[in-house]
């Protein structure tokens, strides 16, 4: 398991037209990585994440992906994702292909690919509209009861980037607090990435907290703050404030750009982004 | 106490609807406030999840998103997303469900995905999230939501989670294990589905508010129960709790953070 640079783990592992999944819900989202994917221009790329958050607002708005998996997009307590409005409404900066789920049918789908079966199954999608909107959730007859069941075909990205507090030096990966869907995105992919807060010695005692052994994991980032805005357990908050302003900074393109532009790609990286930000207030 | 606004008695007319001990799925925003209400006022021993995955969470402000770090760590137990679905929800050990949405029809099926048609939406929002299995599998539901002739429709432009479908005995007959949606608590009082045609009537009023109002407010014609009842207006206590919860979330969510690094 190497330890790379933010820079060398994107341009290695991360091509154009690749399916990615940057997760973590709410908690532990690693915007470092996807603002390393913006800087290096990635195009095409197949978005997978159960809440795109402000994140994905900003991928699709810097026009880096042609397709977004998805099962809710607004900016959580505040309102709607403009960017993702403005790409679905009006194809700006491109067209966005949507492949449409609800929660419980994605987390079915990552644990299907974790598992490397072909599709998840749910008492689901019951009386929406959604079936019709998406082909590819069906359903499958139960060979024990009959019953009509509902499927999802499984998530497989060809890259999982994850946030976590803490690896140690042969790559396996802690995460406490929230873990979403974390676990299963990471073992379904082809390639797992982790950004984490810090590397130690030796991990504290698991207990229930989550461990990705370091086998399953393809190679590790050290990127303290790499969850900033959102928040890392035990390491710093959620900005609330943030995620409030954003609605003002996303609703235009040119104060979107704009901001993109000063605080992304004219930053060298996750620290100097950390510390534009610092200087504006 | 001074007087109250319509967005508070809706909030405390959500939270009177829960009970001790009930185990309730939680939504952000309104649905948020009044389970957190119920808990401080009558409900002391409720049993909040957010789908996040926490459970058994007694946050002390309001959390901004479905999994803010005050949530894990007033946590009972947090596991992950996953399972908060499949274990929880599908397998029958959630109580209550909160529902909110962009529009609603007569027979309480809800849009939170699009206004106009999937395709070329003219406002594409948020989507499903957790609510089309909530609206199924959570044994009843409360929907809460500001009553407007946008909002309250006769043809929905997208059914995104189930109510009562197209009416009478259509959901019983569906996969859907719950009971379905109980109340709809709205900016001027409560509709309630008739228990033949399951279509919502208007069963209660704040007070102040006119079955007039409610009529002018709801897209179809809306029918009146028998005898409609006139809540009583939020308590002292009820008020002072309330806006005692807003004003600590007000405060933490603007409080600047430190930025790591």
């Amino acid at each position: 398991m190497p330890l790379l640079s933010m820079h060398d783990a994107m341009a290695q592992f991360v091509r154009d037209g690749m399916s990615v999944a940057l997760e973590g819900f709410t908690h532990l989202i690693p915007y470092a990585a996807g603002h390393e994917l913006i800087r290096q221009g990635r195009r095409d790329l197949h978005l997978i994440r159960m809440t795109p958050d402000l994140l994905y607002d900003q991928l699709i708005g810097m026009g880096c992906a042609r397709k977004l998996t998805f099962s809710w997009g607004g900016n959580p307590g505040v309102g709607s994702l403009h960017r993702l409005r403005d790409a679905v409404e009006h194809g700006w900066p491109v067209p966005l292909e949507l492949d449409e789920h609800t929660h419980a049918g994605m987390a079915v789908a990552y644990c299907a690919g974790a598992s490397h079966l072909p599709f998840g199954m749910l008492r689901g999608y019951i009386g929406t509209d959604l079936v019709s909107a998406n082909p590819r959730i069906r359903c499958v007859e139960c060979p024990y009861t009959g019953e009509q069941l509902t499927t999802v075909p499984a998530l497989n990205p060809d890259v999982t980037i994850l946030h976590a507090q803490r690896a140690d030096r042969a790559g396996n990966v802690a995460i406490n607090g929230i873990v979403g869907a974390q676990r299963e995105a990471g073992l379904a992919a082809a390639v797992l990435l982790v950004t984490v807060e810090e590397i130690v010695d030796q991990l504290p005692p698991a207990m229930n907290s989550i461990v990705l052994p370091h086998w399953v994991v393809t190679a590790v980032v050290h990127c303290p703050g790499g969850a900033y805005p959102a928040y890392a357990q035990g390491c710093y908050e959620r900005d609330n404030a943030f995620y409030q302003a954003w609605d003002g900074i996303a609703r235009d393109r040119t104060t979107f750009s704009a901001w993109m532009e000063r605080h992304v790609l004219a930053t060298a990286d996750h620290r100097a982004f950390l510390a534009g930000l610092k200087v504006d207030t | 106490m001074s007087h109250w606004t319509r967005d508070e008695m809706m909030t405390v007319a959500a939270a009177r609807m829960l009970w001790d001990r009930c185990v309730c799925f939680v939504g952000i925003g309104l649905p948020s406030a009044a389970c957190n209400l119920a808990r401080l006022t009558h409900a002391p021993d409720i049993v909040l999840i957010y789908e996040s995955g926490t459970i058994g969470t007694r946050p002390g402000v309001l959390p901004l998103s479905i999994g803010d770090g005050e949530l894990a760590q007033t946590a009972a137990c947090v596991v992950p997303l996953p399972e908060v679905f499949s274990h929880y929800l599908q397998a029958g050990r959630v109580d209550v469900g909160f529902l909110g949405a962009a529009q609603i029809d007569r027979y309480a099926n809800l849009n939170s995905t699009v206004i106009g048609p999937y395709d070329a939406p003219t406002t594409r929002l948020p989507g499903a999230g957790g609510a089309p299995e909530i609206a199924a599998h959570a044994r009843q539901t409360f929907v809460v939501m500001k009553a407007t002739p946008r909002s309250c429709v006769a043809q929905l432009d997208f059914r995104t989670s189930a109510g009562f479908l197209g009416g009478g005995d259509e959901r019983e007959r569906s996969a859907a294990r719950g009971a379905g949606p109980r109340a709809v608590i709205t900016d001027f009082g409560i509709l309630t589905p008739h228990e033949m045609s399951r279509e919502l009537q208007l069963t209660a009023l704040f007070p102040g508010a006119t079955v007039a109002q409610a009529k002018a407010a709801v897209g179809w014609p809306l029918i009146s129960a028998a005898s409609i009842e006139v809540l009583a207006e939020p308590t002292p206590n009820e008020l002072q709790t309330l806006r005692d919860l807003h004003s600590r979330t007000h405060t933490a969510h603007s409080r600047p953070i430190e930025l790591p690094v």
